[in-house]
């Protein structure tokens, strides 16, 4: 086969596997959107948090250290242990988890009736907060994470496929996990929505708070979980990316690149979140291949925003959305 | 007790659409207008204008601009940054282009295509609503700031990327480039704040106001009773625009006088402006200013405080400042939604019975 | 049926034209559902129509055919004699068809004053450069149609709170403040959608008084769609009844409360 068809399939899987990891961060998002009706724009910095965090504990850092070194003039930084990977993950969803509660009852609670507008915004600030909050807590330079996730050219799929097609295939076992983890929560997800009572309840408030609420099902409960499990999946997405990137403020602006994938996918559908992010994966990649050289490079920036943009001029409710009818 | 309305009678209608309808407030706004205009310009500082009074200028434009299309008219916009970019960008090729011509019509003109690139991108809007609009307007964000960093017209072929402001000057007084006194970059400033902030008033108080109110609050009704949405819509885009395009013009020439567009007009950019309006009030004139005040001098504050005052390290400070931000958004979502504009009108009402609790 | 399509003078001195809207065949589906069957009827200039059925008839749903907002999948809308094309509903409200709404559709971020101001805008022309500068001829605009505005207020008796936002009011003032935005239109045809809904006696009795006054004041031609039958039958000169999207009666008040197929519907015997 011509070498340029062949790097050209190269970066298409490539694409998918990138889109895998642009689902993982949009899952979060469709989480909480489908519970609270809210958009948590903070989910990047989420994601971002987690993983400082994990790396924090794993180093053993001192928490605020920075702080404390400006306040009493001190200048600790380590303890001098270091944590197993497993614990210390086990330990960053112990965070993860007592950050939802504060954010549900800071936050939430006092936002319950507000416009969706007055919401979103409500979580630009969060995330603000929290990115600050996060450098002050284990400081802002960039960390290495590893988790013992295996990294670099998957040998077996290079030598495969040089054997059929005469060109190996470079792909990244970390994306590979990264997919087999990104399909395993997705599974997961779908099970605990469809078949466990909370997940049935989580169904519920999504639909409508009022006749939740008059059923007996603690909203608040609800939020609390929600934003737990998002969580939670933001912290796969921190390791993921901060496996492939470093840890490091960049990690956010990832988010950002989710909200296409959302749009795209629908912001309440979570097939969407990862049809949505298979396709702007595939279709940045593929673009920046063909079209980037000719005009510059770089497109990588834009070319999904702009995707996305001109789908929801043709269908605003995306690809599973629900249609919108409007009444007066 | 000074502060009252007993006795002011108003017996027209135009009297009773005034700005200012209670005396008090009038003398107030002369009294600020004549020391902007007859005080400060005597004692001013480079210090003081480079850290708090210009950049306070240029972002209440913004701020205004943004209310506009967000606060009054309900579209949100992402895109500040990207569109104080283009402004910024065409004041500079005009310059370039033609150094005869004055600069002041130049940041008119920066203005003018800022808008037409503001109703490009506003078209959408018409399909799409809410959040999904806001992600579009990533899209012009991203792809602005992409489009003056990667295509070299842009930047007149630079080697390094950057802009930067010639000297111009305006009645034989330079207001940009280094040889600029504080004095003049702040007048020159301060003269267009004036102005648009008046034409600003206008246009919101009146028929076009009311349209795009009536599509913020309601924009299916708003159809119903005859606002054209199209027209409503991409009006308030393109003055937006040209506000944003305004303040991004002089944010360039006069303010920073170079420019690297990743640094300057970054999606940061957006969300600057975007909370100098919710924390200053959406809807409101007067919240923009105080939005943009606030977000001004809060890190001078900061820093003076913290660095200054407690000798911490800048960046610790700076990491606190996005917190207080950050917090202070939340905060003053769930208290006021309607930001300082709201607690400064509240505080009026007490102030027109004081000294009478009620 | 006695035969009161003619254009004629009613008990009470008010004139009724010619024909001003008609509705030919209106079919009207959501998907699968047709909440518009095969309607027709008529509306005459200066009349007062009601429009009744049970819950779920499609009343609202034939009031936003009216408006420009649904458009029907088979049928004509004819107004003042021609055919009217597919048009959005800010054309609609141009050609001077205003209306108020099943649930309250006030602007809340604006005051009384302001939202009745927005009921003008179809006839102020000033531009946006006009508009910009402000002295000159839009603010002389601006004042002749403030001046047209208060004089509705005074009407509706409602000038005590003309400076109030909208959103802190009392449901029945709301609901005045709706209609007087629909007034300040000035429209041909004015379209109220349960104007009396969730009102005690008193405040239905001042209600039914100002559409009255609008009808006999003004000559407007006003359809409403109303579930209080004793005001539909003081109120009204012809009647409308639907079911389940199709017309079931049309005629005076007296004629409709005998229809057999009307009382029917009323009391849920079923029928196709």
């Amino acid at each position: 086969m011509p070498d340029t068809l062949l790097f050209a399939a190269e970066v298409t899987l490539n694409g998918l596997m990138a889109g895998v990891m642009y689902a993982l961060v949009a899952l979060g998002f469709v989480l909480i959107f489908k519970a609270s009706g809210i958009f948590n724009y903070a989910q990047g910095v989420m994601a971002l948090f987690a993983a400082l965090t994990l790396v924090g504990i794993q180093q053993g850092q001192v928490p605020f250290a920075h702080l404390i070194n400006a306040v009493f003039g001190t200048s600790v930084h380590h303890f001098g242990w270091t944590v197993p990977s497993l614990l210390a993950i086990a330990l960053t969803v112990v965070v993860m988890i007592a950050l939802a509660i504060a954010v549900e009852r800071l936050v939430l609670k006092y936002l319950v009736n507000q416009e969706p507008i007055i919401l979103f915004m409500a979580t630009i600030g969060l995330a603000y907060f929290l990115e600050g909050f996060g450098d002050v807590m284990w400081g802002a330079d960039i960390k290495r994470l590893d988790v013992g996730l295996p990294q670099g050219l998957n040998s077996v799929i290079d030598e495969t496929t040089f054997n059929i097609f005469g060109y190996g295939f470079f792909i990244d076992n970390l994306d590979i996990v990264a997919t087999v983890i990104a399909a395993a929560l997705v599974l997961s997800l779908t099970v605990y929505s469809q078949f466990s009572r909370d997940g049935r309840a989580l169904r519920a408030v999504a639909d409508d708070h009022q006749a939740a609420l008059s059923v007996g099902i603690s909203l608040r409960y609800i939020w609390v979980l929600v934003w737990a499990i998002a969580g939670f999946v933001a912290l796969v997405a921190g390791i993921m990316w901060g496996t492939k990137l470093g840890v490091q403020f960049s990690l956010s602006l990832i988010a950002l690149k989710a909200l296409p994938v959302l749009m795209l996918g629908g912001f309440t559908s979570i097939p969407g979140a990862i049809v949505g992010g298979l396709i702007i994966g595939m279709g940045e990649k593929l673009f920046e291949f063909f079209v980037g050289p000719l005009i510059g490079g770089a497109t990588e920036n834009w070319f999904a925003y702009v995707l996305a943009l001109l789908f929801l001029v043709f269908r605003p409710q995306g690809l599973f959305g629900e249609k919108i009818i409007e009444r007066v | 007790m000074f502060y009252r309305e007993a006795g002011d009678f108003k017996t027209s209608y135009v009297a009773d659409s005034q700005t200012f309808p209670i005396a008090f407030d009038r003398w107030r706004y002369y009294a600020v207008l004549a020391v902007a205009f007859g005080v400060i310009p005597f004692f001013i500082n480079d210090y003081w204008a480079n850290a708090v009074l210009i950049p306070f200028l240029i972002y209440a434009i913004a701020a205004i601009g943004l209310n506009i299309l967000t606060g009054y008219c309900g579209q949100v916009s992402l895109g500040t940054g990207g569109f104080m970019a283009v402004g910024a960008y065409a004041v500079y090729k005009l310059m370039t282009a033609f150094p005869d011509i004055s600069i002041v019509i130049h940041i008119l003109l920066a203005g003018g295509i800022t808008a037409a690139v503001g109703v490009l991108f506003g078209l959408p809007s018409l399909r799409i609503k809410g959040f999904y609009l806001a992600v579009a307007t990533l899209a012009a964000q991203f792809f602005l700031v992409w489009l003056f960093n990667r295509v070299p017209w842009f930047y007149n072929y630079s080697a390094s990327g950057q802009i930067s402001s010639p000297e111009r000057t305006v009645l034989g007084v330079a207001v940009t480039g280094p040889a600029a006194p504080a004095w003049a970059s702040y007048m020159i400033c301060l003269v267009f704040v004036a102005v648009l902030a008046w034409v600003a008033r206008n246009l919101t108080r009146g028929n076009l106001g009311r349209q795009w109110m009536a599509i913020r609050d309601m924009d299916i009704a708003a159809e119903i009773i005859g606002v054209n949405p199209l027209m409503a819509k991409l009006t308030a885009f393109a003055i937006s625009s040209f506000f944003v395009g305004v303040a991004g013009a002089l944010f360039f020439a006069v303010y920073l006088g170079a420019v690297e567009v990743g640094e300057a007009f970054g999606i940061q950019k957006s969300f600057l402006v975007l909370f100098m309006i919710i924390i200053g009030g959406l809807g409101s004139i007067f919240g923009s200013f105080a939005g943009a005040a606030f977000l001004v001098l809060l890190p001078v504050f900061l820093k003076n405080v913290l660095v200054g005052g407690l000798g911490w390290p800048t960046d610790l400070a700076a990491h606190i400042e996005l917190m207080i931000v950050g917090g202070l958004i939340v905060a003053f979502l769930i208290a006021e939604p309607h930001g300082i504009a709201q607690l400064w009108r509240v505080a009026k009402e007490k102030l027109r019975l004081w000294p009478f609790p009620h | 049926m006695k035969d009161t399509t003619e254009p004629h003078t009613t008990a009470d001195g008010r004139k009724i034209g010619g024909v001003l809207m008609e509705m030919r065949n209106i079919t009207l589906r959501f998907g699968g559902v047709e909440a518009l069957r095969d309607i027709s009827f008529d509306i005459r200039a200066g009349e007062v129509r009601a429009i009744i059925g049970p819950n779920g008839a499609g009343k609202s749903s034939m009031l936003n055919v009216i408006s420009g907002f649904y458009h029907p999948q088979e049928g004509e809308v004819w107004f003042r004699g021609q055919r009217r094309p597919s048009m959005k509903p800010y054309q609609v409200a141009r050609q001077g068809i205003a209306r108020t709404f099943q649930n309250i559709a006030l602007f809340d971020g604006m005051s009384v004053l302001d939202n009745i101001m927005t009921g003008r805008l179809t006839h102020m022309h000033a531009g946006l450069f006009a508009q910009a500068l402000w002295w000159g001829r839009a603010q002389k605009e601006e004042v002749a149609n403030r001046e047209k505005v208060e004089r509705i207020i005074d009407f509706l008796e409602i000038q005590h709170i003309r400076k109030t936002p909208v959103g802190r009011l009392p449901y029945g003032l709301k609901k005045r403040v709706e209609l007087a935005r629909a007034l300040a239109a000035e429209p041909m045809l004015l379209l109220l959608d349960e104007p009396m809904a969730g009102m005690n006696v008193e405040e239905k009795e001042d209600m039914s008084r100002f559409i009255l006054d609008v009808n006999d004041e003004f000559g407007t031609t006003i359809a409403l769609i109303e579930h209080d039958m004793g005001v539909v039958m003081d109120l009204s000169d012809r009647v409308v009844v639907m079911d389940y999207g199709k017309k079931i009666g049309d005629g005076t008040p007296a004629e409709v409360r005998a229809n057999p197929a009307v009382i029917d519907a009323y009391l849920g015997v079923a029928h196709d």
